[in-house]
């Protein structure tokens, strides 16, 4: 299955993997600790701070790998409740039909007739500023794309034989989303996961770029790039560097997508 | 009544619809919050004084459906109520503000629009060779760049490092419209490398699809140019698809001057936003964010409109 990989998605895939496993053993890979002041402001990088250090004093790199923890934790969270609850209910869409079906097709109209960044901001100036917070209002959010994607998929499938065949033989409706639906749509949703988890990240990194999303002192991508912002014009490039990280990891999230993608729609060498 | 009439009126109706439902939407997202709306402005610490006098304030003593008919009709009436914060007027606050945002999105488009058409042309027209193949890998790149790091680069090396434009686009009355130009050149380029690569990726597709037509071969075979078969046969063709790419992505800049106005601190709809949703002023939350999704669903409604007169078939009824 490995065998014949091309030079951009192994680069992705690299690439991604190694974004992964900063994320996971954080603690145990950063030098300095997250929060700590270990010396002036803004120095540039040296033998002792790689990346230099932050407007506080803080060890730059330290921070970037705890922020990647942050930032790849909260979006594949909310990529994995808008996967959840917008499959589920596109596929409920497609297999009840009729009024239900226009019922929540039309309410997933309306919410996006309102931009995403514009409602999210609606939402989060009354709503307490915490990680369950940004993750449900991101998660609702991109869920209406993942609903019509999945409704699209599902009425496609709802129509073949098989199903038909399940019903005739007394199935219920969570057999039919679940059991029949279910394993027939999952690889063009599973290439859709790759591009959702990238808006996601672009997404919670313009909050807190924001400073909506996470709160000081934890630390997340687009959070460092705000706290950084001022030293750009003293031309001190140190906003640049996470601003950097979130480009990479969208790129290389987006090559591995975009393989997954080529793939599963070609039917000759796909589904290995 | 003719027939295309009919639909447009349709569409507009429709438009006008969706505003309405947006707006109740908008409203209801200010009172999803289990508790108490004063209680989360004011925090944990406030008096029991002060967060009687906020829910007067915001009339929360009224129920949410009255409440939203009176903040409806004032609305209605031109008439978005006042911020909490400085106790102004928020229609007046906004109308310079929008003017501004307005300007600089009127620029970026006027930028980029004709930008992104002309090299998706080019694109077609060298299909599979080294521009087509550059101008998709750079539309790839950039699909995942968000909007300030592309802000800050070019603020870092040519704002900072070569002192061409200035780092803050700050512009007022006085200045003429070239110095506004000048002062809003880093914006106008970091929002046209925001839409470019969508929107001429799209119309890339656009003109491809057209081009498998027949007529597309007669064209051929009767030795017209490739430019010529594109310019004069796939072109027009492609104009639905077209706008509305184009206005899809003219709604993204929208949201997109969002973060622009705060990379460059430019005195703009989206600054005013955000610096009230940080301090909890839900009155002018609502009224910047129904601005917004007027404006989206308004350029959502031209695409529609200019795709249904695009159509010879019903422009000239059988």
């Amino acid at each position: 299955m490995f065998r014949r990989i091309p030079i951009s998605a192994m680069i992705g895939l690299v690439l991604t993997g190694a974004f992964a496993f900063t994320a996971i053993f954080a603690p145990w890979i950063s030098p300095y600790g997250m929060a700590e002041i270990v010396g002036d402001v803004w120095e540039p990088s040296s033998s002792q701070f790689w990346l230099g250090t932050d407007n506080l004093g803080r060890d730059l790199l330290s921070r970037m790998i705890y922020g990647a923890r942050v930032t790849i934790f909260i979006a594949a969270a909310a990529t994995a409740f808008s996967f959840t609850f917008g499959s589920i209910l596109g596929f409920t869409a497609a297999v009840l039909g009729h009024r239900a079906d226009q019922i929540m097709s039309r309410s997933v109209d309306l919410l996006m007739s309102i931009p995403t960044l514009i409602f999210a901001l609606v939402v989060l100036s009354v709503l307490p500023a915490n990680m369950l917070t940004l993750i449900l209002v991101m998660g609702v959010l991109d869920s209406t794309r993942v609903y019509r994607l999945s409704r699209a998929v599902a009425v496609d499938i709802n129509v073949m034989d098989y199903v038909e065949a399940a019903r005739l033989r007394g199935e219920g409706t969570r057999w039919i989303i679940f059991r029949e639906i279910l394993p027939n749509a999952l690889s063009p949703l599973v290439a859709e996961l790759g591009l959702r988890f990238i808006f996601a990240v672009l997404f919670l990194s313009s909050l807190s770029f924001l400073g909506l999303g996470v709160q000081p002192p934890e630390a997340d991508w687009g959070g460092i790039v705000k706290e950084n912002k001022d030293g750009i014009i003293f031309g001190i490039p140190a906003a640049l560097i996470p601003a950097f990280a979130i480009s990479a990891l969208a790129i290389s999230v987006n090559l591995v997508a975009d393989w997954i993608l080529n793939r599963t729609s070609d039917l000759k060498g796909g589904r290995g | 009544m003719h027939p295309i009439l009919k639909l447009v009126a349709q569409r507009i109706a429709l438009g006008i619809l969706l505003l309405f439902a947006a707006s109740a939407l908008i409203f209801v997202g200010t009172e999803i919050l289990p508790g108490d709306v004063a209680q989360s402005i004011l925090g944990q610490t406030a008096t029991p004084e002060a967060l009687a006098n906020l829910r007067e304030d915001l009339g929360l003593n009224e129920s949410a459906f009255s409440r939203y008919f009176n903040w409806l009709g004032g609305v209605l009436q031109g008439d978005l109520g006042n911020a909490l914060s400085n106790n102004k007027n928020i229609a007046e606050a906004m109308g310079k503000r929008l003017g501004n945002t307005l300007f600089l999105a009127g620029w970026a488009a006027l930028f980029s629009v004709p930008l992104a058409v002309t090299l998706g042309l080019v694109a077609v027209r060298y299909k599979n060779r080294w521009p087509d193949k550059m101008i998709s890998g750079v539309t790839l790149a950039t699909i995942s760049l968000p909007e300030f790091f592309i802000g800050y680069l070019l603020i870092y090396f040519v704002s900072v490092k070569l002192r061409w434009f200035p780092s803050v686009a700050i512009i007022n009355d006085s200045m003429s419209v070239l110095e506004k130009l000048n002062a809003i050149a880093l914006p106008i380029a970091v929002l046209t490398m925001v839409v470019l690569a969508h929107m001429m990726r799209m119309t890339r597709a656009a003109i491809l699809n057209v081009m498998q037509s027949p007529y597309i071969e007669t064209a051929e075979l009767k030795g017209l140019t490739p430019f010529n078969v594109i310019r004069k046969h796939a072109f027009p063709n492609a104009i639905a698809p077209i706008v509305n790419v184009v206005m899809i992505n003219l709604a993204y800049l929208v949201v997109g001057i969002v973060i622009v106005e705060v990379i460059f601190v430019y005195p703009g709809m989206g600054q005013y936003l955000v610096d009230h949703v940080a301090k909890r002023d839900v009155p002018v939350v609502q009224a910047c964010a129904l601005v917004f999704a007027a404006v989206y669903i308004g350029l959502n409604i031209v695409a529609d409109i200019v795709s249904i007169i695009s159509n010879p078939r019903l422009r000239h009824p059988k």
